[in-house]
């Protein structure tokens, strides 16, 4: 409706199908974010479920591209195409391809395809709350919009990022003897939230986990700046006492694992969407829980599938009844895709 | 209401026992009265009334709410005030507070108004409160918090705050109420210490040390020492003043509403030691018939007459006015027989002594107790001269608990266990085999081992990783652990049809293959049923 181009009698779903690849645009040959290698693919952005290596041609944004090298140093597509945000190329088929901001990390864009008067948005992950290490979301008016629906329950509303960070900074200041372990995903959630601790005012030096050290430069290298860190594993045994009263990230894996038994009575904390349920912060073994998300939660899922204009919603993953039920109630027409391969915990 | 739901979460998500006494003394050293006796009652479990029934937050969110999303919302989170903390639609036109009420305000004004003013108050809380204090308050309302923290952990807080003895505030706890401003005023040291002389209370439990053989042995003669069957119930106070009766568990919780049938046998002036026993068909049953009765908080009245709660008395500490913890125990003795003739002999009936002329004839009782399938856990042997104190003095009384049963068991699963524990994988899961070749789990142990053992399994565990479920690893099963228990008995909890009684490692048999462990057929032969 709202491509301004005049809408024939073709269909979405007619030159868009379901693979057990993954998304699949027929006229192009081109898979979106395929979770087995594919001879073409456009890449979202660089989370592993979403970019996997392997395929023969990849397109995404410069930013993704050079995640995805960080990530698969060994793999070596045929061609890659990097595309800034709102400059469309001509794919094959007559498919129109450009990228808008999702939102969600360091280069993650939703791929709008165009094709015979019709526009698809695929939106990956996406957010709209604030983030400090990436471009914001866009709104892309479109036929049918593909939205995830990991948070997609009326009990998932994102805090503001300050309110979460603020209990880092109170905790620092109750426990000062204690090291403050928190644990993020290397790719977006560290970033994001050390940005903010220096927002807030925090102006020690960070220590890393050595896994989240090369995202890390690859953001700096954007010309996002985290003050000074220093990799944990410079701090030789007493070294470590230092550590006493800071902020250390580490991966969530290693939160209460061997690599945590050498930091001095470390007070494990959590920061991920999934923080907001009581019980899953203590599965987690996290003392501190940090409603932080990438991910858009559920008042942002029902604006954003209206603001589209979509009179189609396709839900890949996630809680999907809820949000399907939801739109239905609201006049809008939504159906599951059940795309295989999307991992809901890594958040 | 903002300190308080503070307090809530803090405890909540902190592991460690210590760090939850700091977390609470902290918030009591700054909180002011009365609001800090309230969250005092809050967590330790002694308010004794809900601000609010339970059914009304869920009729409230269900009036402003799309019952399907509120389905699949509770669904999700699995527990009711979780979700509606979360999901609570604010109303569209809301009351708004600038500041919350204080943790005492919000008590007073619940109890001050009727039903449909408790409706209006509610609503209005939850409009102005984020999702944590929201779950703090309705958690509060039907006191339904679960924030694993013991009232023996509060005691213990407070104990620490005015520097005294855990068992000091033990004695006075059954005598005080909330918000116990007169506890805090004597810890502040602006008052007395409270006068609890009216209420029945608490009397701190005395212990045994075990026996060593080598050293012990030789001090015990009839002359100096009694002997009893050392019986495998739980440790139970029975204080009455004539009008108030309770019973009291080892660590001072009021567990009276579990065994009705035993308080209304009581009708005496008196506090007496002994042990909880359940007597099936007038025998004395098994610690298996026992753990039926245990943690129903409401036994039916078909369980209280299959397994009726049965008194064995120990000790008389307490009789009318008198207290005789001071006067030695021949003394006391005396006293308990003479009062035991009055008591209804279906519930209450006297430790035995039992004679004996050499430590030999010890050693043969001790056998005998080893035969007893579990119902005898050994010896108790007591200084007759012994005054009845608090905690576990030197030399006063001994246990001589039988052998334990060994047996040995394959590594099947392991668990990382908390706080200090939390990277290691420490509770074990083990099992023996059936005739089919097959490995079926009897028990979990998570001690019996040194700290360097402990890290020896842990590196084990993560070199023979198998599955994975939620939590639980599953391992190859190669490792064989030499099991101490004290009996074993017929359960449904494990798949094998056994469950064992106080498990631990005794031994990490290394060198001995998985095929030559023990069979479920060698357990069974142990089995009480």
């Amino acid at each position: 409706m709202a491509t301004g181009v005049t809408s024939g009698r073709n269909s979405v779903e007619d030159w868009i199908n379901i693979r057990p690849e993954g998304l699949y645009c027929l006229p192009a040959d081109t898979y979106i974010d395929p979770h087995k290698s594919v001879e073409r693919a456009i890449i979202t952005h660089g989370h592993a479920d979403h970019a996997r290596p392997g395929h023969g041609e990849i397109i995404a944004t410069p930013e993704t591209l050079a995640i995805m090298r960080t990530r698969y140093p060994d793999d070596s597509p045929k061609k890659v195409t990097g595309l800034s945000y709102k400059d469309p190329i001509n794919l094959p088929g007559n498919v129109r391809l450009w990228l808008a901001p999702a939102g969600h990390i360091l280069g993650s864009a939703q791929v709008v395809l165009e094709h015979c008067g019709k526009r698809i948005v695929i939106s990956g992950d996406y957010k709209r709350h604030a983030d400090p290490t990436c471009v914001p979301f866009e709104v892309v008016q479109c036929d049918v919009f593909v939205t995830e629906a990991t948070f997609a329950l009326p009990v998932f509303s994102h805090p503001p990022l300050e309110n979460e960070i603020a209990k880092i900074i109170r905790s620092i200041d109750a426990f000062p003897e204690q090291t403050h372990l928190v644990g993020v995903y290397a790719l977006g959630k560290c970033q994001r939230v050390m940005s903010a601790l220096r927002s807030a005012g925090y102006d020690e030096p960070f220590f890393l986990h050595g896994a989240l050290i090369k995202i890390t430069e690859l953001y700096e290298s954007y010309g996002y700046e985290f003050g000074s860190w220093i990799p944990v594993g410079d701090l030789k045994g007493k070294e470590r006492e230092a550590l006493r009263g800071k902020v250390v990230l580490c991966p969530p894996g290693s939160l209460a694992d061997r690599w945590s038994r050498t930091l001095p009575d470390p007070i494990p904390a959590m920061a991920s969407g999934w923080m907001q349920i009581r019980a899953r912060a203590r599965q987690r073994r996290a003392e501190m829980a940090l409603i932080i998300s990438d991910h858009a939660d559920w008042a942002d899922l029902i604006t954003t599938c209206e603001e589209t204009g979509a009179e189609e919603i396709w839900i890949t993953h996630g809680r999907v009844d809820a949000l399907q039920y939801e739109l239905n109630k609201r006049g809008i027409s939504a159906k599951a895709l059940d795309l295989v391969g999307r991992e809901e915990e890594a958040e | 209401m903002q300190a308080f739901a503070q307090l809530l979460d803090d405890l909540y998500f902190t592991n460690s026992t210590r760090s939850k006494e700091r977390i609470l003394a902290t918030y009591l050293k700054k909180t002011p009265d009365p609001d800090r006796g309230w969250a005092v009652a809050a967590v330790a479990g002694t308010l004794n009334f809900d601000l609010f029934k339970r059914n009304l937050s869920r009729n409230l969110i269900l009036d402003r709410m799309d019952e399907e999303l509120f389905a699949l919302s509770y669904d999700y989170v699995g527990e009711l005030s979780e979700t509606i903390a979360l999901t609570w639609p604010v109303s569209a036109d809301p009351v708004r507070i600038n500041q919350l009420p204080s943790l005492t305000e919000t008590i007073d004004e619940f109890k001050s108004r009727g039903k449909e003013g408790i409706r209006q108050y509610l609503v209005q809380l939850l409009d102005n409160m984020t999702p944590p204090q929201r779950w703090a308050l309705l958690k509060l309302g039907t006191r339904g918090l679960r924030i694993g923290m013991s009232a023996r952990s509060v005691k213990r807080t407070i104990a620490n705050m005015k520097g005294v003895a855990l068992e000091e505030i033990e004695e006075l706890w059954h005598g005080l109420e909330p918000p116990y401003e007169n506890l805090f005023a004597w810890i502040e040291n602006n008052g007395e210490k409270p006068d609890v002389s009216q209420h029945i209370s608490y009397l701190p439990v005395m212990l045994a040390h075990p026996l060593d053989e080598e050293k012990d042995l030789e001090r015990i003669t009839p002359q100096t020492h009694f002997v009893e069957w050392k019986w495998d119930g739980i440790r139970f106070q029975i204080a009455s003043n004539g009008t108030e009766k309770k019973i009291f568990s080892r660590t001072g919780d009021d567990i009276s509403h579990s065994f009705p049938d035993l308080v209304a046998a009581v009708d005496f002036n008196a506090v007496l030691d002994g042990e909880l026993l359940v007597r099936p068909g007038g025998e004395i049953g098994s610690f298996n018939d026992l753990q039926q009765r245990l943690n129903k908080k409401k036994p039916s009245a078909a369980l209280m007459a299959e397994k009726p709660a049965h008194f064995r008395a120990y000790d008389l500490l307490r009789l009318e006015e008198d207290n005789l913890r001071t006067l030695p125990l021949t003394q006391r003795r005396v006293a308990l027989e003479k009062f035991h003739r009055g008591l209804d002999p279906d519930r209450f009936s006297l430790s035995e002594h039992l004679s004996f002329s050499s430590t030999d004839e010890l050693l043969e009782m001790r056998e005998k107790a080893a035969g007893s399938n579990g119902l005898l856990e050994g010896l108790m042997i007591k200084d007759k001269s012994s005054i009845y104190v608090a905690g576990r003095p030197k030399h006063a009384w001994y246990k001589w608990k039988c052998d334990p049963y060994l047996i040995d068991a394959v590594l099947m699963y392991a668990q990382r266990g908390h706080g200090k524990r939390s990277s290691f994988y420490s509770d074990y899961t083990f099992g023996l085999w059936n005739p089919d070749g097959q490995l079926l789990p009897i028990g979990k142990a998570y001690f019996g081992f040194t700290d360097a053992e402990l890290k020896q399994l842990d590196t084990w565990i993560r070199g023979h990783k198998l599955q994975r479920f939620g939590p639980v690893q599953e391992v190859e099963k190669h490792l064989v652990f030499e099991v101490a228990f004290d009996s074993a008995h017929q359960s449904k909890r494990h798949k094998s049809g056994f469950a064992l009684r106080f498990p631990r490692i005794n031994r990490i048999r290394w060198d001995k293959p998985a095929s030559q462990a023990n069979y479920l057929e060698d357990l069974a032969k142990l089995a009480s049923t």
